[in-house]
């Protein structure tokens, strides 16, 4: 009952990236970032082919046997005992957290487990394995962060995000009032209960938009759509970018473009 | 004896949660009431936690709890018994139908016409006021907070804090209209009022009934929480005093309830103690001077022992009922109380109402949440609700073969195009080939994605498909 105590590996030659469906389809920019990354560190990304989902959605919609079918389609990807990196703490934090549970009295439960502790959400991979150090070469800017609920409670990285942002001197961080409060996604809750979603969203975008930071950054993609996708529609001067994208823009000195 | 079967006609229909909600969500004044509430309590619980191994301290009130419910049948057994060496009389109801007839019988049998109640979850549960009402019994609220939902002819909205759904005006204005007071808004005022009127009825009252927080089986000891010393009037002023409680509030040794009384109340309302905190170990001895002369536990299953059985569900009897769930749930502080429909609200509801109603019913309370997890994060005794959450949207949509669902009204959930449509996904996340050509066909026709997706472009613009996938991007750089 106890959470285990993560204990970080050495920082590895090469590492497996698991992209997550949200990044392949809407934000591969986000994936390309995180990969040019970790390639900067001086690690070998190793992208397997056969990745598609991690099945968070079905699970947590409750069909388990769904789910279970397409988290087994993803265990047999990282056959080395590299570590297994993820952009994103709700991927990551299914993967890690509740493959366990997933597969627990099914023949894969060892494997599933194993793949379980190899599981990495990215920025926290990047300050607590790569140790990371960034040149920022962008221009002055303001920028409000949000960490995801997974990625705050899950995989316990809230303190990374700003971490690497304020290792970027023209950077200044600020902070929206109820940062740790939930932006309303939740997967499908955010199509279940509109209205609540709606409300939830329409309040975190408020209180983007009051620290006078017109861009955010996020560690994940289902925030992101869900509150740039609110601040577009109803108009409101915020903007907002994966961590990693502006993590990737800001210092690789070519104006954000993805080789 | 009269049989009444006032629980069928429950008036409240917990399935209509959404229009609820939505009631909500369109009401200013309550998303005002409850954002400012809940804002507050955070602080409060965070300010009293300071200097605290809190993190420790949590793991200890879980450890104490799980002993317990270890051994609860011992343990309920152990506290019978002590209970009834110290004189008081143990009642064991199956439902609240039977704890109110429990209650009513011993009003009876005293020819009670007057009861004055402190603050207690279980009697909501029961539903004791109607009972008691339509059996010509008048029992008055004495906890400030119930006293103003009585008056309302409300629920509480809050385990904790039951009219927190209303502000000084609003109750000013009630009480102007049913106490007859001046409309005020000086707290202070409205306050000694209440009081007022209240300690007439404590005075006169012929039996008295309270809630329990903790009952200790080794020594026999109820133990209740409060503020407003309603709740020592209400236990030692009428001659009788009937404590109603859940099966699952007993702990084996008074040491257990030190680290569990910190726990409650910095949780629920940020305080390091409670202005009151009563310890009844009896009636009156024949050398005392005060104190009721007869006192009775009645002890309430309904549902817990079928919670019981399950080695995961177990865990929803954890619960001390402090209310930071809620206090700290960004669904409860948009909705409010009352929404749920459900005698418990909030995150803690939704994970134990089922049970009491059935998942046919309550289909709707586990999805009500975002998962966002901070419910979890806070519970004093560590209930991993988020997972019991999972547990539950599982069962209403029997959706693991490998884990059949158990609990009642299971499946109630499940439709067949929804079934289809998980079916469907999981045939084509199954298949990398599939998902690689679909997902492509996407990025190709992206142009063609439809622009309003239901709830979601109600208030967001759709997610763009990107051009290339991430997949054909990495095959194109492989190359």
């Amino acid at each position: 009952m106890v959470d285990p105590i993560k204990v970080y590996p050495a920082k590895p030659s090469k590492v497996y990236f698991y992209g997550t469906c949200l990044v392949d389809m809407f934000y591969p920019d986000a994936g390309m970032a995180g990969i040019q990354l970790l390639e900067r560190e001086g690690i070998e990304v190793i992208y397997p082919e056969d990745q598609t989902c991690c099945g968070q959605p079905a699970y947590t919609s409750g069909y388990h046997d769904e789910a279970r079918a397409v988290a087994r389609a993803q265990l047999g990807l990282f056959p080395e005992d590299w570590p297994i990196v993820v952009p994103s703490g709700s991927c990551g934090g299914m993967m890690r957290k509740h493959y366990p549970a997933l597969f627990k009295d099914t023949a894969d439960d060892v494997k599933a487990a194993e793949i379980a502790g190899r599981i990495w959400e990215l920025t926290d991979f990047l300050v607590n394995v790569c140790h990371i150090k960034l040149e920022d070469l962008g221009e002055p800017t303001t920028v409000a962060m949000h960490t995801s609920c997974s990625a705050r409670r899950e995989m316990g990285v809230a303190e990374v995000g700003p971490k690497l942002l304020g290792q970027l001197k023209n950077v200044n961080l600020v902070e929206q009032v109820r940062a740790e409060e939930c932006c309303g996604f939740g997967g499908t809750f955010a199509v279940r209960h509109p209205e609540i979603s709606g409300a939830m969203v329409s309040e975190k975008v408020d209180t983007l938009v009051n620290t006078g930071a017109r861009e955010f950054v996020t560690t994940d993609c289902g925030c992101l759509m869900n509150i740039a996708g609110y601040a577009e529609k109803n108009q409101k001067p915020v903007t907002g970018q994966h961590i990693l994208s502006f993590l990737w823009e800001r210092t690789n000195g070519d104006g954000g473009k993805h080789s | 004896m009269s049989e009444t079967t006032h629980h069928s006609a429950h008036h409240i229909d917990v399935k209509e949660f959404h229009p609820r909600a939505r009631a909500a969500i369109h009401n200013p004044q309550i998303r005002q009431n409850f954002r400012k509430a809940m804002d507050g309590l955070m602080t409060k619980r965070k300010s009293a936690f300071e200097g605290w191994d809190l993190e420790t301290l949590r793991d200890l009130g879980a450890n104490i709890r799980m002993r317990a419910l270890a051994n609860l049948p011992d343990l309920l057994e152990q506290l019978e018994q002590k209970l009834t060496e110290n004189g008081v009389t143990v009642h064991w109801a199956a439902d609240g139908d039977e704890a109110c007839e429990i209650v009513r019988d011993i009003c009876l049998a005293r020819d009670a016409k007057s009861v004055i109640k402190g603050k207690s979850m279980v009697s909501e549960e029961m539903e004791l006021n109607h009972y008691l009402e339509d059996q010509g019994i008048e029992a008055l609220e004495s906890d400030l907070g119930e006293y103003i939902v009585q008056l309302a002819e409300e629920t509480p909205s809050h385990i904790i804090m039951p009219a927190i759904h209303k502000n000084t005006t609003e109750i000013s204005q009630l009480l102007h209209d049913k106490t007859g007071t001046d409309l005020s808004n000086d707290v202070e005022y409205l306050t000694a009022n209440a009081r007022l009127q209240l300690r007439e009825k404590f005075r006169n009252a012929d039996v008295g009934i309270s809630g329990v927080n903790f009952a200790v089986a080794e020594t026999g000891t109820l133990c209740l929480v409060e503020n407003e010393g309603n709740g020592r009037m209400t236990t030692t002023v009428p001659p009788c005093h009937i404590a109603v409680t859940g099966i699952e509030k007993v702990v084996p040794k008074l040491e257990d309830v030190t680290a569990l009384l910190a726990l409650l109340t910095r949780s629920a309302t940020g305080q390091h103690i409670t202005t009151y905190f009563n310890m009844i170990s009896g009636p009156r001895k024949a050398d005392e001077l005060d104190g009721p002369e007869e006192v009775h536990l009645v002890l309430v299953d309904n549902g817990r022992s079928t919670i019981y059985q399950d080695d995961e569900l177990l865990d929803t009897l954890r619960c001390i009922r402090c209310g930071a769930c809620m206090n700290h749930c960004p669904v409860y502080t948009r909705v409010g109380g009352h929404a749920y429909g459900t005698t418990y609200p909030g995150p803690i509801g939704k994970i134990l109402m089922p049970h009491m109603v059935g998942l046919d019913e309550g289909r709707h309370l586990p999805t009500a949440s975002s998962l966002c997890g901070a419910c979890g994060e806070v519970c004093p005794v560590k209930i991993p609700i988020p997972d019991l959450l999972v547990r539950l949207r599982q069962e209403a949509v029997d959706g693991d073969k490998l884990h059949p669902a158990k609990v009642r009204g299971h499946g109630a959930k499940r439709g067949t195009v929804e079934a289809m449509i998980w079916k469907g996904w999981s045939w084509m996340h199954a298949r990398p080939g599939l998902y690689r050509l679909g997902t492509a066909l996407g990025a190709r026709f992206r142009k063609l994605q439809p622009g309003k997706l239901g709830g979601w472009t109600q208030y967001r613009t759709a997610p763009k498909l990107a051009a290339k996938t991430l997949h054909e991007r990495m095959k194109e750089r492989s190359q």
